[in-house]
């Protein structure tokens, strides 16, 4: 019985884990699918996470502003600064052809430097607090229904509802829509497209803008779910770059990208509860935060061996 | 007749000049936040001078923070010769400084210094090597992008070091650190300590500057560097030409992570004498940054390190103006941003010197015009077109 109650301690909390990854792979998947390789999903993330710790917390200082309401905004304004932060990416990898993997760097690196440089001037240790996050709450009907119920529908947060049906409407528009198709092309056979009249230059932006938004909402998901803090000293710990990974271990497919996902985030939840359970409480705490890790490559080296990046991924056009 | 051709022709912006505008431009943003929280960038660049420069310990302290900066720079740039991109430096870094740290705590203390150093240095610059070297073989042949598996690799060192600390090194008064190096044990020489006043400068600097030497040696002299470059610029010419491309991809990073490795030892006994549970360096990333804006030759890796150790350094002597030490790595992240789009400047320095060598080259016109000279003007020696467009300035006015 015990078994049972690690479960549904565990599963829970992945799916909380899951939805900020699953948000900043499925940026990476709309960038990397109309062909601009981003490695700038952990700045994004990490930029989203700060603007909307420093809106939440200005908004719910003010006296009788309601808290949930500074929660939306906080959202808005992260995805809105993180779209506005993807831009300098986009510009540098579409405009002016220049290697994206180092764009992408620099693009991390500077939303590291500004974010601390913004939260000292904020608070002075650059630690925000928000004053409370979301509140968790079960959804009618379903969470009563037995087994999948406690498992999944019981005390969930809204903003995880959210991102399901982003990630579901994104599948409809990438594969469904002759938009979709436009933007794929573009990452597969850039010239092709532009014959048919497309323009490939603006296919690209709104494809590295949608990862600005999604991952600025997936990071915006880590401070107002589970978090409840941005931390200027461990940011995000580099859960941008396991999202890059899963959009890799998920072939690029949204249905693949959810599944590694929620892997990624099984493990982190393996990795940052163990302690919590006697039937880890012998392993090594390096062992426990090494895991998310290892079953990383070793997922990487399963499934990278017949790729199937989208082949203009990566070339300027 | 070949050196006449070359000269009549516009300059084209060089390396140097494209990274030298990137860090002007980076400066130029670091003013910007500074003005933007109403404080006085020149105050900013004074105490950031004045911490780094003003005295022979800062000097010291600057030129050891450089220390780890170089080699890993070196490390970031070694990779890119062939293509691949290390951003495991930090990962690398850790796994030499635990070897390192492990070596000097076992080994026994009445070791002859001859002797010690060397074994230092070699399994910290194997350990890091070892791990490079996972990056490779995976991106060799299992077709993992390096890029994602230095940056999980970088997260199992830092679990490592995380369990290997209280494992085998711990300080049993902070149970956070290893116990530190004794001074016999660590890179640091008395004689270098009473020179600079006590700094942290260390053997690890002479180490940094031997290593500069041999990776220039390698990629510019040996056929091992020939063959890695050319890994680098076209792995299908390469291929074509008989050259092993899986090979010189592993060979390539076990090169990167050794000397990311070397960084780790000269910084966790060397530079400082503990290391810290939960705490991945920062100096990988640094490194990137070091290897880009030295347009990754080794002697311009070797200035952008000091450079950046003059920045990393002099920002400690902000805290007293109240600008935030962080600009120091917000104007780094700018040089990065600009090197990275480097087109624009080179298009800007292309631009000016294409026209001020169409203004010359009419004023040559108009002096040739004057004097009755009828022999046209690519049969003109690099004098005679200096000394023309000077004559046809006047002319033209």
């Amino acid at each position: 019985m015990e078994f049972w109650s690690v479960v549904t301690t565990i599963i829970p909390s992945a799916v909380a884990y899951t939805m900020p990854i699953l948000m900043g792979a499925l940026g990476g998947l709309y960038s990397e699918r109309s062909g601009v390789t981003n490695l700038c999903i952990e700045g994004l993330m990490l930029f989203g996470c700060f603007a909307s710790a420093a809106t939440i917390v200005k908004l719910q200082a003010i006296p009788g502003f309601s808290y949930s309401l500074a929660i939306v905004l906080g959202i808005v304004v992260a995805m809105a600064s993180s779209a506005l932060l993807s831009l300098l990416h986009a510009f540098a990898s579409i405009n002016l052809k220049s290697n994206q993997v180092i764009s992408g760097t620099a693009i991390n690196m500077l939303s590291t430097a500004v974010t601390l440089f913004l939260a000292q001037t904020i608070t002075g240790s650059g630690n925000i607090t928000i004053v409370r996050g979301i509140i968790r709450s079960d959804v009618p009907v379903l969470s009563h229904i037995p087994l999948l119920g406690p498992l999944f529908f019981s005390r969930t947060y809204w903003t995880t509802w959210i991102c399901l049906v982003l990630w579901g409407l994104s599948w409809f528009l990438l594969y469904r829509t002759s938009f979709g198709l436009r933007l794929r092309a573009c990452g597969e056979h850039p010239s092709a497209v532009a014959s048919a009249g497309v323009n490939v230059h603006r296919m690209r932006y709104i494809g590295v803008i949608a990862s600005g938004l999604l991952s600025g909402l997936g990071g915006a998901c880590i401070l107002v779910t589970y978090a409840g803090e941005y931390n200027a000293g461990s940011g995000i710990n580099g859960l941008g770059f396991l999202a890059i990974a899963a959009l890799i271990f998920g072939q690029w497919k949204p249905l693949g990208i959810l599944g590694s996902t929620f892997f990624f985030g099984l493990c982190m939840t393996i990795a940052n509860m163990g302690k919590v359970f006697s039937v880890f409480q012998n392993i090594p705490a390096g062992y426990l935060g090494m895991f998310p890790y290892v079953a990383t490559l070793v997922a990487l080296i399963l499934s990278s061996r017949k790729s199937a990046a989208p082949l203009a991924s990566g070339e300027p056009f | 007749m070949r050196k006449n051709l070359r000269t009549l022709e516009a300059r084209k912006a060089s390396p140097f000049l494209v990274s030298i505008s990137a860090v002007f431009l980076g400066i130029i943003a670091g003013s910007v936040f500074i003005l933007l929280i109403g404080k006085n960038p020149f105050v900013g660049f004074e105490k950031i001078l004045f911490g780094a420069l003003s005295s022979s310990r800062r000097i010291g302290n600057t030129l050891g923070m450089s220390t780890q900066l170089v080699l890993i720079g070196l490390s970031v740039a070694f990779a890119f010769k062939t293509g691949l991109f290390n951003i495991g430096a930090s990962g690398q870094m850790l796994m030499g400084g635990i070897t390192g740290s492990i070596v000097a705590y076992y080994l026994p203390m009445d070791m002859p210094r001859v002797l010690y150093l060397p074994i230092l240095v070699i399994t910290a610059g194997l350990a890091g090597a070892l791990w490079g070297f996972i990056s490779g073989f995976l991106k060799a042949k299992f077709n993992v992008h390096e890029v994602v598996s230095t940056i999980m690799l970088n997260w199992i060192a830092y679990w490592i070091v995380y369990d290997f600390i209280p494992r085998f090194i711990i300080d049993p008064t902070i149970s956070v650190k290893s116990k530190p190096i004794p001074l016999e044990h660590t890179l640091r020489a008395e004689w270098l300590r009473s020179l600079t006043g006590f700094s942290t400068l260390n053997y690890g600097f002479f180490l940094a500057v031997i290593m500069t030497v041999v990776v220039w040696f390698i990629l510019t002299k040996t056929t091992l560097g020939f063959s890695l470059k050319a890994v680098g610029s076209n792995r299908f010419c390469a291929e074509y030409a008989g050259i092993k491309v899986s090979s010189s991809i592993m060979i390539s990073m076990a090169v990167a992570g050794a000397l990311s490795g070397l960084a780790g030892a000269t910084y966790y006994c060397g530079y400082s004498e503990i290391m810290e549970m939960g705490k991945m360096p920062n100096e990988g990333f640094d490194g990137i940054a070091v290897a880009l804006l030295g347009n990754c030759s080794p002697v311009g890796v070797f200035f952008a390190a000091v450079f950046f150790g003059i920045l990393k350094m002099g920002k400690g002597s902000l805290a007293a103006t109240g600008i935030p030490t962080e600009i120091a790595d917000t104007i780094i992240a700018t040089v990065i941003y600009f090197t990275a789009t480097n087109v624009i400047l080179a298009n800007f320095w292309n631009e000016r010197f294409r026209k001020s060598f169409s203004r010359k080259e009419e004023a040559v016109l108009a002096a040739m015009k004057a004097n009755g000279d009828t022999r046209s003007p690519g049969e003109l020696s690099q004098d005679e077109f200096r000394k023309l467009s000077r004559e046809g300035r006047k002319e033209v006015k």
